[in-house]
C-alpha cells in the first residue's frame, strides 16, 4: 500500500519533472556552448558542434599569458576591487548596522530614514556628479575611484541592523559592566554573534562588486584600470569576429564566480530567499 | 557625564564615517544633479548659467530621447510581468515535486550570479547569423526560418529582453519558492477536505497568500528593467543601443549624453526623468497592490 502510493506521488510528478529538466536545459546551455567554444580553435569555431573534434587548450593559454591581453591584470584589479569593498562594508554596514539597533539618541530615526532613502537613487543618476568628483579630485584611473561608491552599501545597513536587533541586551550590558571599550564590545562581542550574517553579506557584496559594470566603465579610461567587465566588454568590443577568444575571456570572467557560487550555495539561496522575504 | 549623553556620543562616534558618506556621495550628489540639469553645464565649459527648463524643453523635442522611453517602458511592461509569471509557474512546479528541488533551483539561479557582460556576449555569440549562430543552426535544422535577432530593428529589443528574463527568473523563482515554504500545509490540506480541487486550492489559497511577495518582485522587476543598461551595452551594435535604435534604454541614453557627447547637462536632466519615472511606477504599484493585498 504505502509502495504504492509512492510510485503514485512519483508518476503524478513526472510532467512536472519533464517540464523542469527541460527548462534546466536552457538554463545551462549558454554556458555549454560557451564553454564548448572556448575549447575551439579558428578552424572549428564556426561548426556548430557541441563537442569539439580536436579541443584546445591554445585559447586560454592566449587570453591568460599573451602579453597582447590584459587579462590577469584586469582579473586582479576586480579582485582588489571586489575584497576592498566587501571588507570595507562588512565593517561599516555593521557598525552603523549596530548603532540604530542598540543605542537610544536624538535623532536615531531621521538617520535610519536617510540612510534607507538613498537605496531608491538608481546608479544612473549618479554616475555624473561621482564623475565630476572624481575628476576634480584628480582620482580619474584610480582604485580608489571605482571603489568609493561602494565602500558602505545601505543595504547592507539594512540588512545588519536586523540581525544586530535580535542580539539580547543583557549581553552587551554585561560586557560593559566588565569594563570593556565599546568600540572592544562592537568588536569582540557583538561581530562573532552575527557572523552568519556578515558571511551572506560578504558574498552578495563580493558578486556585485565583481559584477559591476557602469561605474567602473566610467571611472577607468586606462586598460591597466579595467575590471574584468569592463576589459571584457572592451576587448569583445574590438576582438570582431574572434568569437573562440570572446567565450574564453567570458569564461574566465566567471570561473571565479562559480567557483564562489558552488563553494556557497546555501547561502546565496538562503541569502535571496531572505531578501525577498524581509522586503 | 550623565550615562545616556555618554551613549549619544558614542552612537554619533560611531556613524559620523557612514553619514559623511551617505550626504556626500549619495544625497549630495543626486541634488547637484538635479540642480545642474537646470544650467548649461557641461566639462569644457567654465562658467554655469542657470537656464531653467531649457535642458527639459529640448531633451523632450529629441526623437532619440523619446524612442529610449519607449524602448524603455517596453522592457519593463513585458519584461518585468514575463519574469514573474513563468517564475511562479517555475516555482509551483519545484514545489510539487517529491525530491530534486535543490539541484534545480542552483541550475535556474546561476544566470543571474555570473557577470552581465560574460552572460551578454555568450548570448550575442548565440544571436548571430548564419552560418555562425547556434540558435539558427538548430532552428534550421528544424526546419524554421532563421531569426536576424540582434541585427533586426523589430527582434533585437525582445532578444534582448529574452536575456535579461533568463537572468532574472532564477533570482524570483527562489523568493517564489521560499514564500511557498512559508505557507502551513494544513491550510491547502484544510480546503482539499472540504472537497476543494487542486485548482481551486490554487486559486484560492495558494495565490492570494503569495500576494505580497508577488508584489514586492513586481516593484524590484520593474526598477530592474527600468535601469536595464549592461546588457544593452553588451549586445548591440558598437554599444550603441542599435540598430536604428531600437534598443536603447534611457539608461544608456544618459550614459552617451555624458561620456560620449559630454553634455553634462543634458544627460542630468534626461537622469532626473528616468528617476521620476522610476519613483512613479513605484508608488503606483504599491498604491495598487495595497487594495489588492489582503491576508
Amino acid at each position: 500500500m504505502k509502495a504504492h502510493q509512492r510510485t503514485r506521488r512519483w508518476a503524478r510528478a513526472l510532467p512536472a519533472y519533464i517540464v523542469l529538466s527541460l527548462l534546466a536545459v536552457i538554463m545551462l546551455f549558454p554556458f555549454v556552448w560557451m564553454i564548448s567554444s572556448s575549447l575551439k580553435d579558428v578552424t572549428q569555431i564556426y561548426q556548430l558542434k557541441l563537442f569539439p573534434e580536436r579541443p584546445t587548450l591554445d585559447n586560454y593559454r592566449y587570453i591568460l599569458f599573451s602579453t597582447s591581453t590584459k587579462f590577469p591584470h584586469w582579473f586582479l584589479n576586480s579582485l582588489i576591487v571586489a575584497v576592498s569593498t566587501t571588507v570595507s562594508v562588512l565593517f561599516f554596514d555593521s557598525l552603523v548596522g549596530y548603532t540604530l539597533a542598540k543605542f537610544r539618541f536624538p535623532g536615531k530615526k531621521i538617520i535610519f530614514l536617510l540612510i534607507i532613502s538613498t537605496l531608491m537613487i538608481p546608479t544612473e543618476m549618479l554616475v555624473i556628479p561621482w564623475y565630476a568628483m572624481i575628476r576634480a579630485m584628480k582620482w580619474v584611473n584610480t582604485y580608489w575611484a571605482i571603489m568609493f561608491p561602494g565602500m558602505i552599501s545601505a543595504f547592507g545597513v539594512f540588512l545588519m541592523r536586523q540581525f544586530m536587533s535580535t542580539i539580547p541586551d543583557d549581553l552587551i550590558d554585561a560586557a560593559r559592566v566588565d569594563g570593556l571599550g565599546e568600540l572592544r564590545i562592537f568588536l569582540t562581542v557583538v561581530l562573532p554573534l552575527v557572523a552568519p550574517a556578515l558571511a551572506t553579506l560578504a558574498i552578495f557584496n563580493f558578486i556585485g562588486n565583481w559584477n559591476a559594470f557602469l561605474w567602473p566603465l566610467i571611472a577607468a579610461s586606462k586598460p591597466a584600470m579595467f575590471t574584468l567587465p569592463v576589459g571584457l566588454a572592451n576587448f569583445s568590443g574590438e576582438a570582431g569576429s574572434d568569437w573562440h577568444y570572446i567565450m574564453t575571456g567570458a569564461a574566465v570572467a566567471m570561473a571565479p564566480l562559480i567557483l564562489v557560487f558552488l563553494i556557497f550555495q546555501k547561502q546565496i539561496v538562503k541569502g535571496i530567499a531572505m531578501t525577498g522575504l524581509k522586503g | 557625564m550623565k550615562l545616556s549623553t555618554k551613549r549619544s556620543v558614542t552612537a554619533y562616534l560611531f556613524l559620523a564615517l557612514p553619514l559623511v558618506f551617505f550626504l556626500c556621495v549619495r544625497l549630495g550628489p543626486m541634488l547637484y544633479m538635479l540642480a545642474m540639469s537646470f544650467t548649461n553645464w557641461g566639462l569644457l565649459r567654465r562658467t554655469v548659467k542657470f537656464i531653467g527648463f531649457k535642458n527639459y524643453e529640448v531633451l523632450f523635442t529629441d526623437p532619440v530621447f523619446l524612442q529610449s522611453l519607449s524602448n524603455t517602458a517596453r522592457y519593463a511592461v513585458f519584461g518585468a510581468p514575463i519574469v514573474i509569471l513563468l517564475s511562479l509557474g517555475i516555482a509551483l512546479l519545484l514545489d510539487s515535486i517529491p525530491k530534486g528541488k535543490g539541484i534545480y533551483r542552483l541550475i535556474y539561479v546561476l544566470p543571474y550570479i555570473t557577470p552581465v557582460v560574460a552572460v551578454s556576449w555568450v548570448w550575442r555569440w548565440m544571436y548571430q547569423p548564419p552560418p555562425l549562430g547556434i540558435i539558427d543552426g538548430v532552428l534550421g535544422a528544424l526546419g524554421l526560418p532563421a531569426g536576424e535577432f540582434l541585427n533586426s530593428p523589430t527582434q533585437a529589443l525582445p532578444s534582448i529582453l529574452a536575456v535579461n528574463v533568463w537572468v532574472e527568473m532564477g533570482y524570483c523563482t527562489i523568493i517564489f519558492l521560499a514564500g511557498l515554504q512559508t505557507i502551513p500545509k494544513e491550510i491547502s490540506e484544510a480546503a482539499k477536505i472540504d472537497g476543494a480541487s487542486d485548482r481551486q486550492v490554487l486559486r484560492r489559497v495558494t495565490l492570494p497568500l503569495l500576494m505580497p511577495i508577488t508584489f514586492f518582485l513586481m516593484v524590484m522587476e520593474g526598477i530592474q528593467f527600468l535601469r536595464i543598461f549592461t546588457q544593452v551595452y553588451n549586445m548591440s551594435m558598437q554599444a550603441t543601443g542599435g540598430p536604428l535604435n531600437s534598443t536603447k534604454s534611457a539608461a544608456l541614453y544618459i550614459y552617451q549624453k555624458a561620456f560620449t557627447n559630454f553634455e553634462m547637462a543634458r544627460a542630468a536632466s534626461a537622469s532626473a526623468v528616468l528617476f521620476v519615472i522610476i519613483m512613479v511606477v513605484t508608488i503606483l504599484q504599491i498604491r495598487f497592490f495595497d487594495k489588492r493585498v489582503n491576508y
